[in-house]
């Protein structure tokens, strides 16, 4: 697909570096965890979490992410998609934890909303560095029963998400949702390894996105060739196992590089 | 199982270079996955980021790319081939390029202790500046390149050609002429699309590469010709993404035929087409491949 122009209907500052933008577009189709190619145009395409059917959050980083923090309600950006593979959708009566850090909120926003809809128990360990950049805590909160982390203590537990991870009971839950910083899923991950629960996590991954459609392959893990734009960006945590997950990824040349 | 160039494939299906290639776990995959053959990303002197995204779209007809040949270069690619021949006893062909003889030589030497099976020279990339194709339509250069590589490898040397010129023959005596074991073609068409609403063309580099279903008929047109024209093998690649449709580019006279694109429907394409052919054979009371390579030469 070309893509589609997208008209910006709404900003909203989740937080000083974290903006939420609405456009006149809807991919009504799109599943929690799959994401949209973003065009600004003249600058570059980037991938971002489909964190509303019309809508994306998105951390300023860079080039691309500058520039669409430079834009106002009615300029336009290109999109595609939804791509990839989303997380397993909850069924009524299930218990899910959802773990989200950061920016990593974005892709976690949708599955509980969607899981409360559909009549799930959703339990959330929200984490971030300072308490004002958490990410949709009244969302999370409405949801289900939401626990907070900072690493500086500013709101909830002081720590990590890991801090409350270690100390839960995770046999309650039918499936663990996780998507943040590389090194905190890595650590997410040694957690439920230990609790014997990673058969039932998905993890939403990151790397380069070229083509974005499972072709060039500058977005395959090692060791199984698995890519992230195509066969995932959410992947069973069984599958990660051994993986290069909080070792090494590859940068826009595909040269390895450590996370 | 199919000889070419004096290597054995389990199939004559392969994986095209710049897809799903540029780590040697992937290109372990493509092989797991049923593919006689997988060639590398075409490797470079230099690493290389590429283009700016997007780089990549699908269109109704097929798919538009303008990747910019990104690559880690041969330093550090070498452990990707290591690694995918150490998984695998299915042959992996290196896919390289550069900007004159010296870089080719450069590059493929440099890559000579991972032992790949065949060497494939990119001359045809469509959009990336002072590579690929600006080298490819020039028969001296392509003949200057083919005969350095030759004299500085001992495994066979393809070359893969650009359909963007007048007279893909005369490219492909070129290459023949250079030592070439066979000729691989075709690379992309050169081709573009615009955002209506902007005005902007959509790839970052403006322009790109057509591939896909929209380009098999001009492959298979190239397959014809070059097959006539030359006393080396041919491997087909451009469009395809169905047993018949590889069947067809072996009767037009590929010997071999590698498959891009199609990966993008899924990977599991190698095994099904290898299938597809094998079962055409039989159906048709064929005894090898070999016999319809070529055919509809033959017939008329
Ligand atoms: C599946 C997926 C979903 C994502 N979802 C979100 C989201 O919901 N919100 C959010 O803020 N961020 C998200 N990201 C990260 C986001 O894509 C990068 O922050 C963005 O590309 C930065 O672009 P830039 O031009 O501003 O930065 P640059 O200056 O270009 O680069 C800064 C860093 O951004 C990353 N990056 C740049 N280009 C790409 C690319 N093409 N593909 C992947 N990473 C790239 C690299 O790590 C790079 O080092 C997601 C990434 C992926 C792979
Ligand atoms: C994303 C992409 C990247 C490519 N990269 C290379 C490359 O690095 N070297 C090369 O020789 N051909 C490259 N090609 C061309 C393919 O190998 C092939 O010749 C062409 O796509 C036609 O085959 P198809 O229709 O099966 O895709 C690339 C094609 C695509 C789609
Ligand atoms: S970005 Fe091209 S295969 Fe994933």
């Amino acid at each position: 697909m070309k893509p589609v122009d997208a008209k910006i209907v709404e900003i909203v500052e989740e937080s000083p570096s974290i903006r939420t933008f609405r456009f006149d577009v809807s991919f009504d189709d799109a599943l929690p965890g799959q994401f949209v190619m973003v065009w600004v145009r003249g600058v570059d395409e980037v991938p971002m979490g489909s964190s509303y059917l019309n809508g994306i959050t998105v951390q300023k980083v860079g080039d691309a992410t500058s520039k669409l923090f430079d834009m106002k309600v009615g300029d336009s950006v290109g999109l595609r998609g939804p791509f990839g593979k989303g997380f397993t959708l909850p069924k009524k009566d299930e218990h899910i934890l959802i773990i989200a850090g950061g920016v990593g909120a974005a892709p976690l926003g949708p599955l509980a909303d969607y899981a409360s809809e559909c009549g799930a128990k959703v339990t959330t360990i929200l984490g971030s560095r300072e308490c004002y950049e958490l990410v949709f805590e009244d969302r999370f909160s409405s949801a289900g029963e939401l626990h907070i982390t900072t690493d500086d203590g500013s709101a909830g537990t002081c720590g990590f998400v890991t801090t409350v991870l270690a100390d839960m009971d995770v046999s309650v839950y039918d499936r663990i949702c996780v998507c943040g910083p590389e090194i905190m899923m890595a650590n997410v991950m040694k957690v439920l390894q230990e609790k014997d629960a990673l058969d039932r996590s998905e993890f939403s991954m990151h790397r380069y996105f070229k083509c974005a459609i499972g072709v060039c392959g500058a977005c395959c893990m090692d060791p199984q060739g698995l890519r992230v734009c195509k066969d995932g960006p959410v992947l069973n945590g069984s599958l990660l196992i051994d993986s290069e997950l909080g070792d090494h990824k590859r940068n826009s040349s595909s040269q390895r590089v450590r996370v | 199982m199919v000889t070419i160039t004096g290597i054995n494939f389990k199939n004559p299906t392969m994986l095209a270079s710049g897809i799903m290639g540029t780590t040697g776990a992937s290109l372990l995959r493509i092989a797991e996955c049923g593919a006689g053959g997988v060639v590398t990303k075409s490797i470079g002197p230099e690493p290389k980021a590429g283009h700016p995204n997007p780089s990549m779209i699908k269109l109704e007809c097929g798919f538009l790319n303008a990747m910019g040949l990104p690559n880690p270069s041969y330093n550090e690619f070498d452990n990707e081939i290591k690694l995918a021949r150490s998984g695998t006893d299915v042959p992996v062909i290196a896919s390289i390029f550069g900007g004159n003889a010296e870089d080719f030589v450069k590059v493929a030497e440099g890559l000579a202790d991972s032992e790949p099976a065949a060497f494939e020279l990119n001359v045809s990339c469509p959009h990336a500046e002072g590579y690929g194709a600006t080298i490819g339509t020039d028969t001296c250069m392509v003949e200057s390149i083919t005969a350095a590589v030759c004299d500085a490898v001992d495994v066979p040397v393809w070359v893969k050609l650009t359909p963007n010129v007048t007279d893909i023959k005369a490219i492909g005596k070129a290459a023949q002429d250079g030592g070439a074991d066979a000729v691989v073609a075709i690379n992309t068409l050169r081709g573009m699309a615009i955002d209506i609403n902007s005005g902007y063309p959509i790839l970052g580099n403006r322009f790109g590469g057509l591939s896909g279903s929209a380009v098999k008929p001009v492959a298979i047109k190239c397959v014809y010709d070059l097959y006539e024209a030359l006393a080396i093998p041919v491997i087909g690649v451009g469009g395809v993404s169905t047993w018949e449709d590889a069947v067809e580019m072996m009767m037009a006279g590929a010997s071999g035929v590698q498959i891009g694109s199609a990966v993008h429907e899924s990977v599991d394409i190698f095994s099904d087409i290898a299938s597809g052919i094998e079962l055409f054979l039989q159906d048709k009371g064929y005894s090898a491949v070999e016999d319809i390579i070529g055919l509809s030469h033959k017939v008329i």
